[in-house]
């Protein structure tokens, strides 16, 4: 070896590939066309609805999200004069998917800690079943159920919120009519988005870091002081994440909500009165009468329907992949 | 002479546990130690622990089989052993943490200041107020900062205190890690080293003022200028407090303790098989079996 041998020169990386082998290539290729096949069909439903609906969306332009009114009207000369306006049942959507959330998200998490954390194994076993079979419930049947179960309790509810909330201008309205009223097609989808909330906690408390909840207990805190320290901030980011999932099918969801809500297009924020809108429960009220200009916006309906829960579900990933990276 | 157990020259090393002639050279003399610190005025020395026939059990597993060991106070105890042999199956026994593995079950009595804490009835939360635990692993909670995470145990069990920011200060002080993080007391735990995490621990253990603190290896995923800085807060604390460590480490067994109890399970349940000062289990150890351990022979 000797001192002044000439400095070697840096070489360049190599590139490095395998090849694998026939039948992994062929795995390979099936398993990503299939998992491709959800992304296609999803895209593809997507471009169906744009196209029926491009007909509406270019007559109506932003007016069709940002109008209430919705009537298509043949003149004698058989002139058809169409407005087509989705507001009120984007608000109306909104507004009882907000509804199902506040109800459901204390219930769900109280469920979801009890099942964790207090009940015994036997109850805790027939429990998650109840509540995963509620979440296998056809909806016709929620909406049978809430039409003539829950509407006479509800609305002695809704009367009760009236008379000691009544000043607020929420629980006010402009007739005492109290059935088929958000309120209740809101207290209709909570029951619905309940298991898919409950089950994601469930899951998440679950996995609460066994280490943290010993460092509570060891510093002489009681279960429910250990499950605010350790399990609720663990737990935050998957409570969100199932509130979003529940979110997004309130916001699609339409037998149940057609068959307990009085759909009228007019912006209303008073939940106890019989005025409300959900955009999918629209579209099944509409479809039957529809001539083909209102197909089309029915159509259009449709594809902002499906942009609102592609945004929420966007929305929930995102929110919980920042919660779970500060929580843990 | 005054001598405490054991001492810190000022520099924060420990002198050695063999130049220390007053050290006790039995166990017996553990009560003299108390009295002649005692009668030199010293500050308290917290409160003994004991521990009478106690059994472990996970299910039908008999992990643990009647172990009687005194802990006195303003002492340091280590526990050592081949693993698996019950230590920290043991130490959880002391503070009623034992009990939160389903299906577990103990008998004997743990005495606190003389009242027995699986007495029926009583606050379990109170207990593990004043028995601390320092885990193997470092838990700090990592949503929390440093100064919420000290301060943890204070807002678990709705104590009273005066003044957080004295509390804080003192807490990190003793656990030797204030001046580390006396800048950034609003950034979150995660961000800290395993040994200063670690210490976090201890600063938030201290908090609550436990009487005892146990600690099931607390150094072992430590490295080894961590594990100093903890043997260097653990002396410290000794002069104040009751501490029982667990460690799977001769040496820092050697270094930290008065006393040190040697378990063993041949197959069956773990049992204690010798107790006495560090010096003499480490010189001349009574049973075989721990000379062969503590010489390394097996373990
Ligand atoms: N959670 C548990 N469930 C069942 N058995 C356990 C559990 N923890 C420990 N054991 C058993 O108890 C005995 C003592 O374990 P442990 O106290 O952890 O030993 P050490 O801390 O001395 O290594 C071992 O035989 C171990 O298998
Ligand atoms: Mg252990």
């Amino acid at each position: 070896m000797s001192i002044d041998a000439p400095a070697k020169a840096i070489p360049q990386p190599r590139k490095i590939t395998t090849k694998p082998r026939v039948s992994d290539q062929i795995f390979r290729a099936i398993v990503t066309a299939f998992s491709f096949s959800a992304l296609v069909i999803l895209s593809l439903i997507a471009i169906f609805l744009l196209m029926k609906g491009f007909n509406t969306l270019k007559q109506q332009g932003i007016g069709f999200i940002t109008n209430f009114e919705w009537s298509v009207v043949v003149d004698d000369g058989g002139v058809e004069t169409a407005h087509f306006g989705l507001q009120a049942m984007l608000i109306g959507t909104v507004v009882i998917s907000f509804i199902a959330l506040f109800i459901a998200v204390p219930l769900s998490v109280l469920t979801a800690l009890f099942l964790t954390f207090y009940a015994p194994e036997r109850v805790k076993r027939i429990l998650v079943t109840v509540v995963d079979l509620m979440a296998a419930f056809p909806s016709i049947l929620y909406g049978l159920w809430g039409f003539f179960v829950l509407m006479p309790m509800a609305e002695y509810w809704a009367k009760l919120i009236h008379k000691w909330l009544g000043w607020i201008y929420i629980f006010d309205l402009p007739d005492p009519i109290y059935t088929r009223s958000p309120f209740i097609a809101g207290i209709v989808l909570s029951v619905m988005i309940i298991p898919i909330i409950t089950s994601v906690s469930r899951e998440v408390f679950a996995q609460t870091p066994l280490d943290r909840v010993q460092a509570a207990y060891a510093l002489g805190a009681t279960k429910w002081g250990m499950i605010r320290a350790v399990v609720l901030p663990f737990g935050a980011g998957g409570v969100v994440g199932g509130s979003m999932l529940g979110l997004g099918r309130a916001f699609g969801e339409t037998v149940a909500v057609f068959s307990v809500l009085n759909i009228v297009f007019r912006t209303n924020f008073q939940i106890l009165f019989t005025q409300g809108g959900n955009v999918a429960s629209m579209i099944i009220q509409k479809w039957g009468e529809a001539g083909p200009s209102e197909v089309s916006a029915l159509m259009a309906a449709g594809l902002v329907l499906f942009i609102l829960t592609l945004f929420v579900n966007f929305l929930a990933n995102s929110v919980v992949t920042r919660t779970v990276k500060s929580g843990r | 002479m005054n001598t405490p157990v054991k001492e810190n020259d000022g520099n924060g090393n420990l002198m050695s546990d063999q130049t220390n002639n007053a050290r006790p050279s039995s166990l017996s003399d553990v009560s003299a130690n108390r009295e002649r610190n005692k009668v030199g005025g010293t500050a308290p020395l917290g409160t003994g622990l004991e521990a009478r026939g106690v059994h472990a059990w996970f299910d039908k597993h008999h992990a643990l089989s009647d172990v009687s060991l005194d802990f006195s106070a303003g002492t340091v105890t280590a526990l050592i052993g081949p693993s698996g042999c019950g230590k920290s199956t043991f130490i959880r026994t002391l503070n009623r943490m034992h009990e939160f593995i389903p299906k577990t079950s103990m008998a004997g009595q743990v005495l606190l200041d003389g009242k027995d804490i699986y007495e029926p009835g009583i606050d379990v939360t109170k207990i593990r107020l004043q028995i601390g635990m320092v885990f193997q692993k470092p838990n700090p909670f990592p949503s929390m900062t440093i100064g919420e995470n000290v301060l943890s145990g204070i807002k678990l069990a709705q104590l009273k205190v005066d003044n957080h920011d004295e509390l804080l200060e003192e807490c990190l002080t003793r656990a030797g890690l204030w001046n580390e993080v006396k800048d950034r007391l609003g950034a979150h735990a995660g961000g800290l080293s395993g040994g200063q995490q670690q210490r976090l621990c201890i600063a938030r253990a201290l908090a609550v003022k436990p009487k005892v603190l146990l600690m099931d290896e607390p150094c072992s995923a430590l490295d080894p200028g961590s594990t100093l800085r903890i043997e260097e807060t653990i002396s410290q604390l000794s002069k104040s407090m009751t501490i029982v460590i667990v460690t799977h480490n001769m040496q820092q067994a050697a270094r930290v303790s008065d006393y040190t109890a040697f378990f063993l399970s041949d197959g069956g349940p773990g049992q204690m098989i010798e107790v006495g000062p560090t010096t003499e289990i480490f010189s001349r150890p009574r049973d075989e079996r721990t000379e062969n351990y503590v010489t390394g022979r097996f373990g």
